[in-house]
């Protein structure tokens, strides 16, 4: 298998405060795989997609590295080139569904509106693939969805719409910025469901960002562990479950709470654990600091 | 699913249809002015003057709210004022609705140095007293209808480009533009067709202010007879005139008065209606 996104020494920082965010992440996602970024928050798993995506906030600046998306290099890219060619490739399944659909859009020209104007598809053929991609979600009625507005639909509903919409264009990759998180627990299992069939379905190469490593043993082929915006271990699943190599990978399974012994307290990640992270990029960032 | 759209069609509260009707009626009044209008606004009869309004005694059943020093019928003028008024409220209403707002949209969603430089254009303009501002860009620009417009819209676009600007900041920081990003779409055409109809509730409810404001504003400057030739009739003009004769003949001041006063009310209670049935943050 070719890898579809290659992401090499890829390193970001906050442009005002020198502060690094991303320190040389490297990683490759092979045409139909999924690969998960797991860390905890503000580990840089979000920062990896957005920087994939083009929508880094304008606070941070990349400093070096490459992302390869389908072979070609989007940093060396122009802007506008750029724009299009991550349009044309890549999707994303946003967090927050509440937010994520226009309140002044009904359903059907927020799907269809970038297949026509973007894509240059024609306004048919794009309410067909519409039409279509809801009743893949399981929509029962796609018309009536199609005519509603999002206040109209629940949170469910909307993040199956979202993902539809993610799929209209037949990206090769599609980034999954923790698209559970924001939902019901019932209802979370049911769009994970929902995500890894349309993945399978169509192929699609996947970055599925999430904190929840009982997620990403369902979902993901690969994962990558982030802290402090550096990869600490990368492995496939089967791999990271039963031999984790990275102290860091060993708490954080061990922290994982365990359904299966309902009396059993949460570990915590060891302090001791992370600050021998920490030490380590300490000692690397001096080097950045000195290098300026 | 679909049970959402009924709660969406909110009965009309008796605010807005008042005001509305109110608006209807002064609007129909100043499109069919010479029709509706017993007399001629200009026409003077000094034998005439200041006749009370018909219910009082020693009236002239024919002029219905009485005539003016000059014998002038003070509901005539009145008639023909709001075509003077609801022209400057209109024209320079949209204007500054159109001016402001694209400034905002501009500032909040590019942000940057768009956004330093027009913030700052604003910050120093709110420093001007605005009275003062317009009966100054009146001295300099001359009397007349396009004047007093012109003078609304130089001083009152901050008001729409302040509110749209945080608006837009608001808008900007929802995922639907994010993605439209992702899709590909130009920073020009994500902000006319994913955040313009986001900030147009509010713009509708400012312009309705705006509206009512302009129609004071007229009124201050004809007050102190910078607006149009003295003898047009306009409230503001109405009222000063008004104004010296008070003690003599009271309703030439009042029922002026009373008009401007109903129509900035009903302008503004009827923003506030429309915000109520159509904000989509409230639905």
């Amino acid at each position: 298998m070719t890898a579809f996104l290659e992401i090499e020494n890829l390193s970001a920082s906050l442009k005002r405060q020198r502060v690094r965010m991303l320190r040389s992440v490297s990683l490759s996602v092979a045409a139909g795989e999924v690969h998960g970024l797991v860390g905890e928050s503000g580990a840089g798993k979000s920062m990896i997609g957005k920087a994939v995506l083009g929508i880094l906030p304008a606070a941070l600046a990349i400093d070096e590295g490459e992302i390869r998306l389908d072979g070609e290099d989007l940093l060396a890219m122009r802007p506008a080139d750029r724009r299009r060619a991550i349009g044309a490739k890549a999707a994303l399944i946003p967090q927050d569904p509440l937010t994520a659909l226009n309140p002044s859009h009904c359903i059907g020209p927020q799907i269809t509106g970038r297949l026509v104007d973007i894509l240059g598809w024609d306004k048919r053929k794009a309410d067909m693939r519409a039409r279509e991609l809801l009743a893949e979600v399981n929509i029962d009625d796609p018309d009536r969805v199609m005519a509603s507005y999002p206040f109209e639909l629940s949170g469910g509903m909307r993040q199956r719409v979202l993902i539809a919409s993610a799929f209209a264009a037949n990206p090769k990759l599609i980034v999954a910025d923790e698209p559970t998180t924001a939902l019901d627990v019932t209802v979370q299992k049911q769009i994970l469901k929902l995500i890894r069939e349309m993945q399978a379905r169509h192929g699609t190469a996947m970055l599925f960002v999430t904190h929840d490593l009982g997620v990403v043993s369902k979902i993901c082929q690969r994962l990558s562990v982030l802290y402090a915006g550096k990869v600490l271990e990368q492995a496939t699943i089967a791999e990271f479950f039963a031999d984790p190599k990275h102290a860091y990978s060993r708490a954080l399974l061990a922290a994982t709470p365990k359904y299966t012994d309902p009396g059993s307290s949460l570990v915590p990640v060891d302090s001791s654990v992370t600050d021998l992270v920490a030490a380590e990029i300490e000692a690397v960032d001096e080097g950045w600091r000195l290098a300026r | 699913m679909l049970e959402g759209r009924a709660l969406t069609v909110r009965r009309s509260t008796p605010r807005l249809w008042l005001s509305a009707s109110w608006l209807a009626l002064i609007s129909l009044a100043a499109i069919f002015a010479p029709l509706v209008a017993p007399h001629d606004p200009l026409a003077q009869d000094l034998f005439a003057a200041r006749l009370p309004p018909a219910w009082a005694e020693g009236a002239d059943p024919a002029y219905l709210l009485g005539t003016d020093s000059l014998g002038r019928d003070v509901l005539t003028r009145i008639i023909f004022g709001a075509r003077i008024a609801l022209t400057v409220a209109l024209v320079a209403g949209l204007a500054t609705a159109i001016i402001g707002s694209t400034l905002g949209l501009l500032a909040g969603y590019l942000r940057g140095w768009v956004d330093l430089v027009i913030s700052r254009i604003v910050d120093i303009w709110l420093a001007f007293p605005p009275v003062l501002f317009a009966i100054l860009l009146i001295a300099v620009l001359g009397t007349g209808l396009s004047s007093i417009i012109i003078a609304i819209i130089v001083i009152d676009w901050t008001r729409f480009c302040r509110v749209v600007r945080a608006e837009a900041l608001n808008q900007s920081a929802m995922d639907y533009v994010t993605s439209a990003k992702v899709a590909g779409r130009t920073r020009l055409s994500t902000m006319w067709r994913e955040i313009g109809p986001n900030v147009l509730p509010t713009i509708c409810v400012l312009l309705t202010i705006e509206m009512g404001i302009a129609v004071i504003v007229e009124a201050i400057l004809s007050f102190v007879n910078l607006s149009i030739s003295t003898d047009a009739p306009t409230w503001g003009g109405m009222i000063a005139e008004g104004r010296t004769s008070i003690h003599q003949a009271w309703w030439v001041l009042v029922f002026p008065l009373i008009v401007l006063f109903l129509t900035v009310l009903s302008f503004s209670q009827l923003g506030e209606g429309l915000k109520d049935r159509f904000d989509p943050v409230l639905r």
